[in-house]
């Protein structure tokens, strides 16, 4: 583990994405391939399968460092790092282990099969045989979620001045269904045919969003629309018969959507769309609101009853792969013609559906569009020059997005939570509410929108005010107002105030304005009438 | 009978109705006793100042003109029916724990200390009392600090590889105490140090009573990037990354507090590496003092108080949570 440990402190002990990319670079060319291959998985998502509870760490750590639980719970919230808390409270470690990566990540599969007094014996081992950020690192490949400042990007970058190869191929042979067990270094990076797996999608590109007006972008001919849905983006493969369904998480979501099967009789092989899902029913001229796909997104298999209710579409928008050639480099415009006949004749029952161009001449037109998008239930305008090929990954200059400007209600702050990570320590989870008569009525969490150093001034300020504590939750005296900003309301019989927020965020600090001119639950409901 | 205490809190600070004076008031008071210079315990505006001689002369610097006098380490000095008298506290030069006795009822107020000898602070003598006043500024049991001289060699290493690179190194870092304290643990055969003024400044106080300082030389706008390659620059956190280190061309940014024990706060702080070295104490080092006092009834202050103080009636103490307003909680500030 020492040479991962290392990698990890390099790219941990530096803010330069240079320096990160060189010494990924560096482990890539000179760590055991299985190792490799590993940390590709693991920055990549693809973590062992969790072989022992958080809890019973939690007790095991305690107990070995000598506390009662309850301190290293108090402990936890301030650090915001389960395997960080664990790797600081136990004691110095006794000696080293020169144990690999990969043999470290297969023990403690191995765990699944044995009784819990042996997996105690060997995490308990493994504390006192690996200190420093071995253990760190060690308990983070029980408890998951490995991140630590490698984005994708920044992976695939290091992997191709490793291999030579383009880092869109890299991009590429690393989606998908693949897990270290069943392939290896030289297949994954190094084989012929990348497309060899079914399943695997392509890269996704990712948009910008536009601020200002679009003018800017030139002339209107060079630019396409189609509308910005509140969906989520899905991929859908039909190949050799089968087909498949990817989140942009690289989630395969087939089974969340067995609606999309029927695609197979639409649609030849070799076929990939790239769309937005979006519960939609028969009829219907609009989809349905987001919530109602959030019922389909929670259960990894759908019961019938669930189906009826809310039958999902996909709203194809792009054409990448067409009688099996990867047509990505090819003009938008081009996809978009290809897009048109194979999916404009679609029957109406057909789980997939042509996204409709929106034509507009100028620009204002095209602001007309977006200033109906609330009506057809999109959060606004997509607009994609028509000479661009499909990228990988985030770029900017081809695709945005020009969204509505969100709704907003002024509302007080009542409850302050720290947060966890990079926001350790820091009080950034808010609980906010509006006034019905002389009560405060919470009806919405935020997490973002302020700067670092606004966090810091609020974080000061809770530290003073707190009423209350409820755990890690503290009940802080209503003064401060914040514009809350979101973009939609919906009717929610789980939530005290009755409605429900799509993407809450705090955009203002309202400084300004005081509490009692914060807005009122007649406020909300009354937005709720006009938007929900 | 219930008797008046030798110490009480009250909204000015830390109250000795014996002998009618306050320890590190936080509002103008008459008669103040100092236990260091730092800002949220030496604050301006009190009738009269007592504190070390040692600690004098940067209290003196920072508030200007104030009525003050000086104490010895160890001197007791009899103030109304109070004998005080004054013990190192190993926080920063000078730092004092102050012992108050009435009646043969013995309370010391610590201020902030830590157990560690740090070389450049008379270090940490405890005191058997009744009665202790404690920080808990780290009082969580995931913050346990190395060994100085480890900390020494990581930090020398990183200024070694840094300056092979033609780059400068950037290290932020309180100005009094914590600044001397890591003067001290530099290699100055590495290359030049470079101080911001506001460091440079108590250097200067702190060599004027005789403390032995490495050579600095201190930082201005006519300074010339290209002669001093290799350098380290010293600098309160909040001048880093300022306009004038963008003249250094490529270099390396770091803090030294014990908040960088925590990678969340290390990340946020966006320096490149944390040097874990702080002149408080760590987890064990409060129980460690606290239990070689000898005292029963602990009163904790600024930190983790409501943790420490359970911990502490959990094992036997009678403590209590005092509110106060030191500096405490911060991970964002740039003492600790």
């Amino acid at each position: 583990m020492k040479d991962f440990a290392a990698l990890f402190n390099a790219i941990d002990q530096n803010t330069k994405t240079t320096v990160k990319t060189n010494a990924l670079t560096a482990y890539f060319q000179t760590a055991p391939k299985r190792d490799r291959l590993w940390t590709i998985a693991l920055f990549s998502g693809r973590r062992p399968k969790r072989a022992v509870t958080t809890t019973r760490l939690r007790e095991w750590a305690a107990e070995m460092a000598d506390i009662p639980l309850w301190l290293f719970e108090e402990s936890y919230p301030i650090v915001g790092d389960l395997a960080e808390t664990i790797a600081l409270v136990l004691p110095e470690a006794q000696t080293t282990s020169d144990i690999e990566l990969t043999q470290w990540i297969n023990d403690l599969r191995g765990l699944a099969q044995v009784e819990e007094p042996a997996r105690k014996a060997f995490v308990r081992n493994a504390w006192q045989v690996l200190g420093g950020t071995e253990r760190f690192v060690f308990n983070k490949l029980i408890t998951g979620g490995f991140r630590m400042g490698v984005s994708q990007k920044l992976m695939t970058r290091a992997l191709a001045k490793a291999t030579d190869k383009p880092e869109a191929e890299l991009a590429h042979r690393l989606m998908g269904n693949w897990h270290p067990d069943q392939t290896s270094w030289d297949a994954l990076i190094n084989a012929e045919d990348p497309m060899a797996d079914a399943s695997r999608p392509y890269p996704f590109y990712l948009c910008h969003s536009l601020e200002g007006e679009p003018a800017r972008l030139g002339a209107t001919p060079e630019w396409a629309a189609e509308w910005k849905w509140d969906g989520i983006r899905g991929q859908l493969i039909l190949r050799d018969g089968q087909y498949f369904v990817w989140s942009r998480g690289e989630e395969l979501m087939t089974d969340r959507f067995p609606e999309l099967a029927r695609a197979v009789d639409f649609l030849p092989p070799g076929t990939v769309l790239d769309g937005e899902l979006l519960v939609w029913q028969a009829g219907a001229e609009t989809p349905s609101s987001f919530n109602a796909l959030q019922k389909r997104i929670g259960r990894k298999t759908v019961p019938k009853k669930l189906l009826a209710e809310a039958p999902v579409v996909l709203q194809a928008y792009d054409l990448l792969e067409w009688e099996g050639q990867d047509i990505r480099t090819h003009p938008f415009a081009a996809r978009r013609t290809l897009l048109e006949q194979a999916c404009g004749l679609l029957p109406d029952d057909a789980p997939v559906k042509l996204a409709p161009a929106l034509p507009f001449d100028t620009w204002d037109a095209l602001a007309a569009h977006r200033s109906a998008a609330r009506a057809a239930q999109a959060e606004g305008v997509m607009v994609k020059r028509t000479d661009s090929p499909y990228l990988v990954g985030r770029k900017k200059g081809d695709w945005w997005k020009w969204k509505l400007d969100p709704l907003t209600i002024d509302a007080v702050m009542i409850y302050a939570q720290a947060g966890h990570g990079r926001r350790a320590n820091l009080f950034t989870d808010f609980t906010f509410a509006v006034w019905n008569g002389n009560d405060l009525v919470p009806f919405t969490k935020a997490y973002s929108g302020l700067t670092d150093a606004e966090f810091r001034e609020i974080t000061a300020w809770v530290r003073k005010n707190t009423l209350q504590r409820f755990g890690p939750v503290r009940q802080v005296t209503p003064h401060h107002v914040f514009e809350i900003a979101f973009e939609g309301i919906q009717a929610s019989p789980r939530h005290k105030s009755g409605v429900a927020l799509r993407f809450p965020r705090m955009s203002r600090w309202r400084q300004d304005k005081p509490l009692q001119e914060a807005n009122t639950l007649d406020d909300l409901n009354e937005m709720l009438r006009i938007y929900g | 009978m219930a008797h008046t205490p030798v110490l009480s809190f009250t909204d000015h600070g830390i109250y000795c109705a014996a002998g009618d004076f306050y320890i590190d008031p936080w509002r103008p008071v008459a008669r103040a006793l100092i236990t260091h210079g730092h800002a949220d315990h030496a604050r301006w505006g009190h009738g009269s100042y007592l504190a070390t001689h040692q600690a004098l002369p940067v209290i003196q610097h920072r508030l200007g003109e104030i009525a003050c006098q000086g104490i010895s380490y160890g001197e007791v000095l009899r103030i109304g029916t109070a004998e005080v008298s004054f013990h190192p506290a190993g926080h920063v030069p000078g730092s004092a724990q102050i012992k108050v006795v009435v009646e043969g009822e013995i309370w010391v107020a610590s201020g902030d200390y830590k157990i560690e000898d740090d070389g450049l602070s008379d270090p940490f003598e405890p005191q058997k009392c009744h009665h202790f006043i404690t920080e808990s500024t780290f009082g969580l049991p995931v913050f346990r600090w190395r060994p100085q001289d480890a900390v020494a060699d990581d930090l020398n290493n990183w200024w070694r590889k840094c300056a092979g690179e033609g780059k400068t190194a950037f290290l932020g870092a309180y100005s009094l105490g914590k600044a001397q304290r890591l003067l001290r643990m530099l290699d100055p055969g590495i290359g030049p140090i470079l101080t911001h003024g506001a460091v440079e400044a108590t250097n200067a106080v702190l060599r004027g009573q005789g403390i032995d300082l490495p050579t600095t030389v201190q930082l201005t706008k006519d300074t010339d990037p290209k002669a001093n390659k290799g350098a380290l620059v010293l600098a309160p956190p909040s001048a880093l990354g300022s306009a004038w280190a963008k003249r250094f061309g490529p270099g390396e940014s770091a803090f030294a507090s014990g908040w960088m024990q925590l990678r969340g706060v290390r990340r946020r702080r966006a320096g490149d590496r944390g040097f874990v070295i702080s002149d408080h104490a760590d987890w064990p080092g409060l129980l460690s003092a606290i239990r070689e006092t000898g005292a029963e009834n602990i009163y904790v202050t600024h930190g983790y108080t409501d943790v420490f103080s359970r911990y502490l009636t959990e094992n036997g103490w009678r403590a209590e949570v005092v509110p106060t307003e030191f500096g405490g909680e911060d991970a964002e500030g740039e003492a600790s």
